[in-house]
């Protein structure tokens, strides 16, 4: 859900030319640098049952969030979309414009340039935006707590699980099995989008810099 | 068929005014480095929108800015051969060919991949990706690309700047047959008067 909304905001920043782009920015760059407790706040306020997106999308959508898991989706994709952004970005911002005219010039118009030309040399990027998003979403503790709790088969997610077994005492086993499953799949995020940086860098014959994401 | 350009285009600061009517096969624009004659085939493209003015070529207008006509440059039908190739990184070399030529309506084709892949002498490269190409060979699928898109007329610019001297005349060499034997117009720019005279029917000075 966040990977549609992300590339958006990415394509904005990196081609748009509007006012008020440096306050959007600002705004998409907010959750990486705010502390999450008061970003879980925030959305509480937003998208609690007497928040205004809150109601809105309960009564036209049905959708509610508070103590659901749906919730919890909402503040990793919140706390995700920073990181997102910013790979998707980059990877846009490298993609060579005179390519898009030569394409123009051989007869796609504008939609069939963006699909041809512009998503694949970008691709590379944009999968990597998308595998940080996803470690980071699985990490997110802080704003998930504060908006809806930890519900166990709810909204108890990964950390969420292992803070609640850390309270309870003789549970260091189950500590364990959570942890190297997080350990693990960080890890696995982290090699993924690296790789996929690096292959970018190839795919552009070396002119798009190193493409480190981080 | 004939080029028929009067155009002003605004860049920054300076004004580009171009104007010139050429019935020959072979227009060059000649003129120092930063005249502006890039920005003028690229105004004949569609990539850039001249301030006011009027582009045609043959009986098609492409743009008049009087009569708000300004046709975008996937339906202009010209072949833009770009100083810096500009291949598609992420394509074969066949796919890089064959990519204006998909898009071309079947009645308008007039050449197939091996009548191009035979009149450059790519055969060899057809599997190969843009990278792995030298200049000569890279300027070489640029052409076919170019005339693979069926296009009514050939915009080049410079395509010769980037190759060394045995290269230039290779080149050189397949220009001259795609005037000749193809019979395709081409509206050509260089800043080498060598080149020019060799190649041109009219030359027309852009600056200086």
């Amino acid at each position: 859900m966040a990977l549609p909304n992300a590339f958006a905001l990415a394509w904005a920043l990196a081609r748009g030319r509007f006012p008020g782009k440096v306050l959007l920015d600002a705004l998409v760059h907010l959750p990486l640098v705010l502390p999450p407790v008061v970003t879980g706040w925030l959305l509480l306020l937003a998208f609690g049952t007497n928040g205004p997106a809150g109601r809105f999308l309960a009564e036209t959508l049905g959708l509610t969030f508070m103590f659901r898991w749906t919730g919890a989706a909402l503040a990793a994709a919140v706390m995700a979309l920073p990181l997102m952004v910013r790979a998707m970005r980059l990877s846009i911002e490298a993609v060579d414009r005179r390519l898009e005219s030569a394409a123009r010039t051989l007869g796609a118009g504008p939609w069939r340039t963006f699909f041809s030309v512009t998503l694949p040399l970008a691709m590379p990027g944009v999968l990597a935006g998308l595998v940080l998003g996803f470690a980071r979403s699985i990490g997110e503790f802080g704003a998930t707590i504060t908006f809806v709790s930890s519900i166990p088969g709810e909204t108890r997610t990964l950390p969420l699980a292992i803070h609640a077994a850390l309270q309870v005492p003789d549970s260091e086993s189950g500590v364990v099995r959570l942890a190297v499953i997080s350990v693990l799949l960080s890890l696995a995020a982290l090699v993924a989008s690296e790789m996929l940086a690096r292959r970018s860098g190839q795919g552009m014959g070396g002119q798009g810099g190193d493409g480190h994401v981080l | 068929m004939s080029f028929e350009v009067d155009i002003t285009i605004e860049r920054g600061s300076t004004r580009i005014a171009a104007a010139f009517s050429a019935p020959e096969r072979l227009v060059a624009l000649f003129g120092p480095s930063g005249a502006g004659k890039t920005s003028v085939l690229d105004a004949v493209a569609g990539l850039l929108r001249p301030g006011s003015g009027r582009i045609a070529v043959g009986d098609t207008v492409l743009f008049d800015s009087e009569r708000h006509i300004n046709l975008p440059p996937e339906r202009r039908a010209c072949g833009y051969v770009f100083q810096d190739g500009r291949l598609f990184p992420h394509r074969s070399v066949r796919d890089n060919l064959l990519y204006g030529w998909r898009l071309a309506p079947a009645g308008r084709r007039w050449m197939t991949l091996s009548e191009a892949v035979d009149f450059l002498g790519i055969g060899p490269l057809l599997a190969r990706m843009p990278r792995t190409l030298s200049g000569g060979e890279a300027q070489r699928v640029a052409i076919g690309r170019a005339l693979l898109r069926a296009p009514r007329f050939l915009l080049m610019d410079e395509p010769l700047s980037s190759l060394d001297t045995a290269r230039r005349d290779e080149i050189m060499v397949v220009i001259e047959r795609i005037r000749d034997e193809l019979r395709l117009p081409i509206l050509y720019v260089s800043h080498d008067r060598a080149e020019v005279e060799r190649l041109a029917g009219t030359v027309i000075a852009i600056g200086g």
